[in-house]
């Protein structure tokens, strides 16, 4: 380890307001044991407040992947915590978990994983309608949804019939639908073009602005750049991180104007 | 930077005067690159000497202003149409730490490479809140679409030199991991020393 990793800052970045959305305390990953023993994760330290996006970045292998997993609940912590809106994951039995998942926490993949036999509406309705939503409720919000991403016009289409780009705003449209505060993201812009990855990191910004927490892992920096803080992994461990100092005041100054 | 070819894409669109100049230069290029008014009216002095444009007359305030020449306007175009050398490229501060860092004692080339990249992901980020910002509308007259190009290029360069950055500590790593399975004689941090075992090393990269 370079003896410049300064210890990564406290885990308040300070701007953004109340409680983390999401909390990793002390997070090890290991896998394997004895001489196969591999540390995918040592001891990562990260909150994410309302309004933050995040972006994760490090070489491959230096656990960007492992760190979005765990923190999504898709696979279990060697020893440390995950906390989503002040909850504790291993605390939830299967059945709790299954429930956080739906509600508190959004995926998007690189892939974009959209249900293939379901149009873009019912992909967006389908997490809302697992819980409990009636039909008729979580097709109005995923219309919704789509009319604000100026999508209303692909509501009846199923994936293969949309663009890369289209798919992937589904995906977030997805992730976000009802009260979930927690979008997790690898590689959101894996196949897109430079345009289309922008509008979908555009559209990520925007959620966040509103309220989300995301926290993204990218290798590309011109999106990373998108983020209020990127964070650096290196074998495991944070070795540094950008704080988000004077990016409100920039932000809001911006918006002052454009309001003007 | 050319001042001068700026300054003569202004005055295509008419004459003006050289503090007026200077402010249509800013906007353009969102003051990436601020001119002061003494290096305005230099270059507005040499091209006068050089027969690009002319003095002529005055406005209601009186300004003296600048009218564009024939021999400007065909200076102008070739500029356009002649590609930026690019080889032979300025000196670049970082490449040269860079090289300089490689092997040298009691430095960590990857605490280099990190600082700097934690340095110019944090410029990219605040390029990017301005592109965002710039987005929130769309780009209304030529001025902000040129502002919009600016900055972009700002966060492509940046983005570039990330890019570098993340594939030389790579490419240090490989060449440490090379040195440390070679039957070494000189046992020890092999990190620092990878570039410079180049005979086996370059050979390697180059495949």
């Amino acid at each position: 380890m370079p003896s410049s990793a300064t210890p990564p800052p406290p885990p308040s970045p300070g701007t953004p307001g109340g409680s983390p959305v999401l909390e990793l305390r002390a997070l090890t990953r290991t896998h394997g044991s004895g001489i196969a023993e591999v540390h995918a994760l040592r001891g990562i330290q990260l909150a994410v407040y309302p309004g933050e996006l995040v972006a994760v970045m490090g070489p491959s292998g230096s656990g960007k992947s492992t760190l979005l997993t765990l923190a999504g609940g898709l696979d279990t912590a060697t020893s440390g915590q995950v906390v989503i809106e002040g909850q504790d994951i291993a605390a939830l039995g299967p059945k709790g978990m299954a429930a956080l998942r739906r509600r508190s926490v959004g995926y998007v993949f690189q892939d974009y994983n959209l249900i293939p036999a379901l149009t873009a509406a019912e992909n967006i309705a389908l997490p809302r309608e697992l819980d409990g939503v009636s039909v008729r409720k979580a097709r109005k919000e995923a219309l919704a949804a789509l009319a604000e991403l100026k999508l209303e016009e692909i509501a009846d289409r199923f994936p293969d019939e949309m663009s890369g780009g289209q798919q992937q705003r589904v995906a977030i449209a997805r992730a976000l639908v009802g009260d979930r505060r927690l979008v997790l993201a690898d590689e959101p812009t894996g196949a897109l073009d430079s345009e289309t990855g922008e509008a979908v990191l555009a559209l990520l910004r925007t959620r966040c602005d509103q309220g989300a927490a995301g926290v993204m892992v990218t290798h590309e920096p011109r999106y990373a750049a998108w983020a209020d803080r990127v964070v650096f992994l290196r074998d495991g461990s944070i070795v540094d991180q950008t704080l988000t100092t004077g990016a409100d005041s920039l932000l809001s100054a911006g918006t002052a104007e454009a309001a003007t | 930077m050319s001042i001068r070819h700026g300054l003569l894409a202004l005055l295509e669109r008419g004459p003006r005067y050289g503090s007026r100049l200077r402010t249509e230069f800013e906007s353009r290029t969102g003051s990436t690159w601020p001119l002061n008014v003494g290096q305005v009216y230099t270059t507005l002095s040499r091209l006068e000497r050089d027969g690009m444009i002319v003095q002529d007359g005055s406005d209601d305030a009186g300004h003296d202003l600048y009218t564009i020449t024939d021999d400007g306007r065909a200076e102008l175009r070739n500029w356009f149409e002649t590609p930026v050398d690019r080889t032979s490229p300025p000196r670049d501060e970082l490449a040269i730490k860079l090289a300089m860092a490689v092997g040298a004692p009691g430095v960590d080339i990857r605490d280099v490479i990190q600082s700097q990249r934690h340095h110019t992901l944090k410029a990219m980020q605040d390029y990017t809140r301005l592109k965002a910002q710039a987005l929130a509308d769309v780009p209304a007259n030529r001025d902000e679409v040129a502002w919009l190009l600016v900055v972009e290029q700002l966060i492509f360069q940046a983005e570039a030199e990330a890019r570098w950055l993340d594939h030389c500590e790579s490419r240090l790593v490989r060449l440490a991991e090379a040195a440390a399975t070679e039957p070494a004689a000189d046992p020890g941090p092999a990190a620092a020393r990878g570039p410079a075992r180049t005979p086996a090393g370059r050979t390697r990269s180059k495949r």
